[in-house]
């Protein structure tokens, strides 16, 4: 059952980047790329990462999605038709992903026991867990404890991005309305 | 049974809704339809898990509601005032205008 469901998923995805590929509308593809991203943290869902596929629904259908609208606010809204059919880029495309579905042919079974990630280091937080931080969600555990510099640096960075983004557009804003005159 | 037969059909309304937003004529029926699919997602996600036996999946449902609630008016905002943050200095339309 669950493969039946990640194979529907994965054919609606593989039609979606078609219909991509061939509307002119930008608007549309807009909207076809938010269902492209719903329709990947489905297949995360299936998968059990529910947070990787949270983070994938709240960056590729919402926030993406708006910055393309407000890039086309800025641009054209249709795309040019391709006067000739290059086949260069098809060509480069198709030789990745036949490099990369190679590269996935060594790599263990998805969830198989013996997997490198399941006999490293995962047993031995699954074991300290309980007694040396004493947190249900192991997952919080090791982002919050086992790995807090790491956090505090991932943290450190985004503030600063934060903090940089909102300088710039608060002067830009200043200066526009400055150059209008007074109102 | 009863579950799958529910997937199934959900999944067969998701790929019509994504034949509607590929052919749809007008900007409006593609709001309404990338709308309509993250409705449907969220059904999905509800019953999916119930399906596969693990029915905590429901409340990750409601944050993608909430998600695609936010998103589609963003989407529509954009489209009343032709920009994502502050409302316009300069009305563009009297409609507009009418309604500050």
């Amino acid at each position: 059952m669950e493969l039946t469901v990640t194979l529907l998923l994965f054919f609606a995805l593989v039609g979606t980047a078609v219909a991509i590929a061939l509307v002119r509308n930008l608007f549309a593809v807009v909207m076809l790329s938010g269902v492209t991203s719903l329709l990947s943290a489905l297949l995360f869902i299936v998968m059990d990462a529910v947070d990787v596929a949270f983070t994938e629904a709240a960056v590729g259908a919402g926030i993406s999605s708006v910055l393309m609208l407000g890039t086309i606010a800025l641009t054209a809204r249709h795309e040019k038709a391709p006067k000739r059919i290059s086949l260069v880029p098809l060509a480069v495309v198709s030789l990745t992903g036949m490099v990369l579905i190679y590269g996935t042919l060594d790599m263990p079974n998805f969830g198989a026991k013996d997997s490198p990630v399941q006999t490293h280091v995962g047993p031995d937080y699954l074991q300290r867990t309980p007694e040396e931080i004493k947190v249900p969600n192991i997952v919080t555990a090791v982002l919050a404890s086992f790995r807090s510099w790491d956090t505090l640096g991932e943290v450190t960075v985004v503030f600063t991005a934060g903090l940089g983004v909102i300088l710039l557009l608060s002067g830009l804003g200043r200066r526009r309305r400055r150059g209008r005159g007074p109102s | 049974m009863m579950f799958a037969f529910i997937t199934i059909t959900i999944f067969v309304c998701m790929v019509m809704i994504m034949i509607r937003l590929f052919a749809g004529p007008t900007l409006y029926d593609r709001v309404l339809s990338l709308n309509t699919f993250g409705t449907c997602t969220v059904l999905f996600i509800g019953t999916v898990g119930l399906l596969f036996g693990r029915p905590d999946f429901l409340d990750i449902a409601l944050l993608y509601a909430l998600i695609n609630f936010v998103g589609t008016i963003a989407v529509l905002k954009f489209f009343r005032y032709r920009r994502i943050g502050d409302a316009p200095e300069i009305p563009e339309t009297p409609d507009i205008e009418a309604s500050q």
